[in-house]
């Protein structure tokens, strides 16, 4: 167990010309010891890049990795103390479900009795008790996951545990489950867990921070909480939530935000630097439909069973809203916004509103 | 489901029936027909049922023939598939060198089998051939014309030679196939090198090496050219193998029906165990479903 820092890290994997060329943006973060870590983005976003330099698949351009004070930046995989899982199950065929976790313990010498004693004990947690002694080739990939699970949780003295979208192959419902033990597993041993994933749903049901990142970026680190209230770019605003928040350009001035010819009111002022592109975020949880507010052209009602998502557009912009169970798109609707759910941002980053 | 009837379709099959009853169902019929016959004249035939297997069955040649065969396929498989196993790991996996590889181990493949022999026929002539002469300067007394024990070693080193880049490709096929995770997986755990091919390669080469030692045995249970052209079968009968055997009884003494049924012997042989290999690959496949 310890904590990951990662000091000034940049990565590059070609010739650096210009700073778009890095895949990797700067960044420089410190993990706590035994928190759980989840790196949420889309695809080709460097989550894996950054996972990668975690693990020592990759050393980085620039900046330097510590877990704990040890500077590990240079170091392979094998010297990290690190354990793995990956996107797909790596079983070892030919043993056994109880050889093959036994088997990183084996390889590091570690003593029969606390082999024998540590084995069951995550056998158990996983609920493999009853296979254990089945070769690990005649199961189903959900199965064999598990196993690398397993073998990914079975040391005891590992400073990280990394994540690389291990749920992909397993099926929806077994999912939830999955994601269940893996979170017992973490208060159990409390071991740092650094887990990648484009799986909004699974980041933030795993992690107690979400590291989100877009672009290269690292854009948001924070609870899950933070990054449904205040989404500190625009991008992490859209990518969570369900629908994503809505960006509406407008312009400033002082206590209100206008859009097209309509004013709306801000929770204290807002000033954005001269120059920059304005925006209001707002998510469709926080439009209230009704008699109120700015006028609202409803094009399409989803119901999706426990409440209903009404998009339309508002002075020419795609806006939606969600309604609370029960209640009907009104006749005549109008939006209004609920002061404490505005954000405005600034070329993308939000900028603090407030006296 | 509604099935249409039409006879007619039976047509589309018309042209494969031909071709497998040209190249296969009726020369192997004509052999069949030769070997429960006695054709001694021209337009002679005399029905003689089992005697010909019997004799042949029965016959100290067959049995020398047949057991210089199974040693010799024996031998080559010992020594090709852990051998080709060794350079397909050895080989890079990836960039220029991986090619150039690639090419040297499939330039003996593409050697003819007749030019083969040759090649090895001077290459190990003890006055002249680099082989021979070095090892006789060398201080080994070599002659594979006339001592069974060389012509046995030369024959063997020949196939080695001609042979083994056909287990290293399969190999290295089946080597390449392996994700990368796995090998990334191994490293977190700490397994050791050998720890990798034990669990991990051998394992995943398991079908590969089935395909490679079943085409190493079929190849080299009936081979014929190369051990023909370098030694012509001798010193003696010392390398006298099933094919060559069967050439001689046919072509040399013109006894067909004697061949015939050495021919049919010899099928069956192949057959079987093509047929052990196949259930134990389908085992296999089944087992990883």
């Amino acid at each position: 167990m310890a904590k990951i820092t990662l000091d000034h890290i940049r990565h590059a994997y070609g010739p650096v010309s210009s700073p778009a060329d890095y895949a990797l943006k700067e960044l420089d973060h410190v993990w706590t010891d035994g928190g759980a870590f989840a790196l949420l983005g889309p695809s080709g976003c460097g989550k894996t890049t950054l996972l990668n330099i975690i693990s020592g698949l990759i050393t980085p351009s620039e900046g330097r990795v510590l877990f704990d004070d040890r500077d590990v930046t240079t170091l392979p995989p094998e010297a990290r103390n690190i354990a793995q899982v990956f996107q797909f199950p790596v079983v070892y065929d030919t043993m056994t479900v109880r050889q093959n976790l036994a088997f990183p313990l084996k390889n590091r010498g570690i003593p029969k009795e606390q082999i024998d004693a540590r084995v069951p004990r995550i056998l158990d947690m996983l609920g493999l008790s009853t296979l254990a002694d089945r070769r690990a080739e005649s199961l189903t990939a959900d199965l064999k996951q598990k196993i690398s699970l397993g073998r990914g949780m079975v040391r005891e003295d590992v400073s990280a545990i990394l994540f690389d979208e291990p749920l992909t192959v397993i099926d929806p419902h077994l999912k939830w489950q999955l994601r269940a033990q893996l979170k017992t597993l973490h208060r159990e041993f409390g071991h740092t867990m650094v887990y990648v994933t484009h799986d909004q749903t699974e980041a933030l049901t795993f992690a107690d921070k979400v590291v989100v990142m877009y672009d290269g970026e690292v854009v948001q680190v924070g609870t899950p909480q933070e990054l449904f209230e205040r989404p500190a770019h625009t991008f992490v605003g859209y990518f969570i939530g369900s629908p994503g928040m809505n960006v509406l350009p407008v312009t400033l001035d002082g206590a209100t935000a206008s859009l097209g010819g309509e004013t709306i009111a801000l929770p204290g002022g807002a000033r954005a630097p001269a120059g920059t592109k304005t925006e209001l975020g707002i998510r469709p949880e926080f439009v209230k439909l009704g008699a109120e507010g700015l006028a609202f052209n409803v094009t399409r009602v989803d119901d999706i069973g426990r409440e209903k998502i009404v998009h339309g557009t508002l002075g020419g912009h795609p806006l939606a809203a969600i309604l609370p169970e029960g209640a009907e798109v009104p006749a005549e609707p109008r939006a209004a916004f609920a002061p404490e759910g505005i954000n405005i941002y600034a070329d993308s980053w939000r900028v603090e509103t407030g006296a | 489901m509604n099935k249409t009837i039409n006879n007619r379709a039976w047509f589309l099959v018309l042209p494969v029936l031909l071709l497998v009853a040209m190249n296969a169902i009726i020369p192997l019929m004509t052999v069949v027909n030769y070997s429960l016959q006695e054709s001694f004249i021209a337009g002679f035939w005399d029905w003689v049922g089992t005697r010909h297997y019997e004799e042949v069955l029965g016959s100290e040649r067959f049995h020398g023939a047949l057991i210089r065969q199974f040693i010799f396929t024996g031998i080559i498989l010992v020594i090709e598939v852990p051998l080709g196993v060794a350079v397909a790991l050895a080989m890079p996996k990836k960039g220029v060198w991986a090619s150039v590889c690639l090419v040297l181990m499939a330039l003996p493949l593409l050697i003819p089998w007749n030019v083969v022999g040759a090649i090895w026929n001077i290459f190990a002539l003890p006055e002249i051939g680099l082989l021979g002469w070095g090892l006789n300067e060398l201080g080994f007394d070599y002659n594979y014309t006339n001592q069974p024990l060389a012509a046995w070693f030369t024959v063997v080193l020949m196939d080695v030679w001609h042979w083994t880049s056909l287990v290293v490709l399969l190999a290295y096929a089946g080597l390449q196939s392996i994700d990368e995770a796995y090998y990334r997986a191994a490293k977190i755990d700490g397994a050791s090198r050998w720890a990798v091919f034990r669990f991990i390669q051998l394992p995943k080469l398991r079908t590969v090496l089935i395909i490679a030692i079943l085409l190493r045995f079929i190849d080299s249970f009936m081979i014929y050219t190369e051990p023909f052209v370098l030694t012509g079968g001798g010193p003696g009968n010392a390398t006298t193998f099933l094919s060559i055997d069967l050439v001689k009884a046919a072509v040399g003494e013109f006894n067909l029906g004697i061949a015939a049924a050495m021919s049919i012997i010899y099928f069956l042989m192949t057959l079987l165990v093509c047929w052990l290999f196949f259930t134990l690959m389908n085992n296999d496949r089944e087992r990883q479903s």
